[in-house]
């Protein structure tokens, strides 16, 4: 989303290195069994998040003073649509999962 | 003289309102197509424990395939950066060179996974298996889908950069073609975040 200011060389390559680390540490924790359990879903969890707000900010050039406002309610609407069909569908699911057991 | 100097303005700022036009109208596209990969995300989280006594993720999945393929789409999304850059830097060249590259790495990463898919179905564990397995094929198979399709777009993309150069319209081309390449990367973090490392875990 370029609308503004070219992006450099290095934007792209501390966005690629940011992402190899993120990607890096929940490999290594699965791999090496570092963590398990609960422990092991969070770094993973919170690996994944950063790691798309990383390609979101260095590779797609969101940001609040470039970036349209009308791209920047889209990303946001996608992401609550998101949240209400994908958390109330596991929610259901689960729940439902537990009453068949 | 100066009446079409002022028409060529307005024409080309015209031109360049539409292109902003377009470029606003994939990222809506894009949007949805991030609710669609979402619910089959739901979908198979909701699936993944019934292997109906088939082949579980545990024995299926190897994690070091699974880097190599993160690897060549990681590395393809940052070639395709280097191609947007020399593109602002007008030097198609570089362009077309960034972009057979960004394409090769995008063919080798669905190399790599119609190996996977081979290699699962020859063990017995198709999509027709279990729902675990029906929902892993949907979800990983729309996704490299999109690859393939990404992967056309470059293909046509780097013959148009050759045969018409970096006109106005080729660049938005390009700059939405790479909206759509690194969403693709961003899709792949929730695969193996979702699919691969819980499955192995």
């Amino acid at each position: 989303m370029d609308h503004s200011e070219i992006p450099s060389r290095s934007t792209y390559l501390n966005g690629f290195f940011l992402a190899v680390v993120l990607t890096a540490i929940p490999f290594g924790i699965v791999w090496a069994e570092l963590l398990t359990g609960t422990a092991a879903y969070v770094v993973i969890a919170v690996a994944a998040v950063l790691q798309v707000m990383v390609h979101l900010v260095f590779f797609l050039h969101m940001n609040f003073k470039s970036t349209p406002g009308e791209n920047m309610f889209f990303l946001a609407f996608a992401g609550v649509l998101i949240c209400i069909m994908v958390g109330g569908s596991l929610w259901i699911m689960i729940d439902l999962h537990h009453r068949m057991m | 003289m100066t009446n079409t100097l002022q028409q060529e303005a307005v024409l080309a700022h015209e031109e360049q309102k539409s292109l902003e036009a377009r470029e606003f109208g994939f990222w809506v596209y894009l949007m949805t197509d991030a609710i669609i990969f979402a619910l089959l995300f739901a979908t198979y989280v909701v699936l993944s424990n019934n292997s109906a006594a088939g082949p579980t993720a545990k024995e299926l999945f190897d994690l070091r395939h699974t880097a190599s393929e993160t690897a060549l789409l990681l590395l393809s999304s940052l070639t395709f950066g280097f191609a947007t850059i020399a593109m602002h830097e007008d030097r198609a060249g570089q362009v077309v060179k960034w972009l057979v590259i960004s394409v090769g790495l995008g063919l080798g990463f669905l190399a790599m996974e119609l190996v996977e898919f081979y290699g699962m179905i020859q063990k017995g564990a198709g999509p027709e298996v279990s729902g675990f397995l029906s929902a892993f094929f949907t979800l990983v198979g729309t996704h490299g889908l999109h690859v393939a399709f990404g992967s056309i777009g470059i293909f046509v993309m780097i013959g148009q950069v050759l045969s018409k150069g970096l006109t106005l319209p080729v660049r938005s081309r390009l700059i939405r073609l790479g909206l759509f390449w690194h969403f693709l990367d961003i899709v792949w973090i929730g695969i193996f975040s979702v699919v691969y490392l819980p499955g192995v875990m």
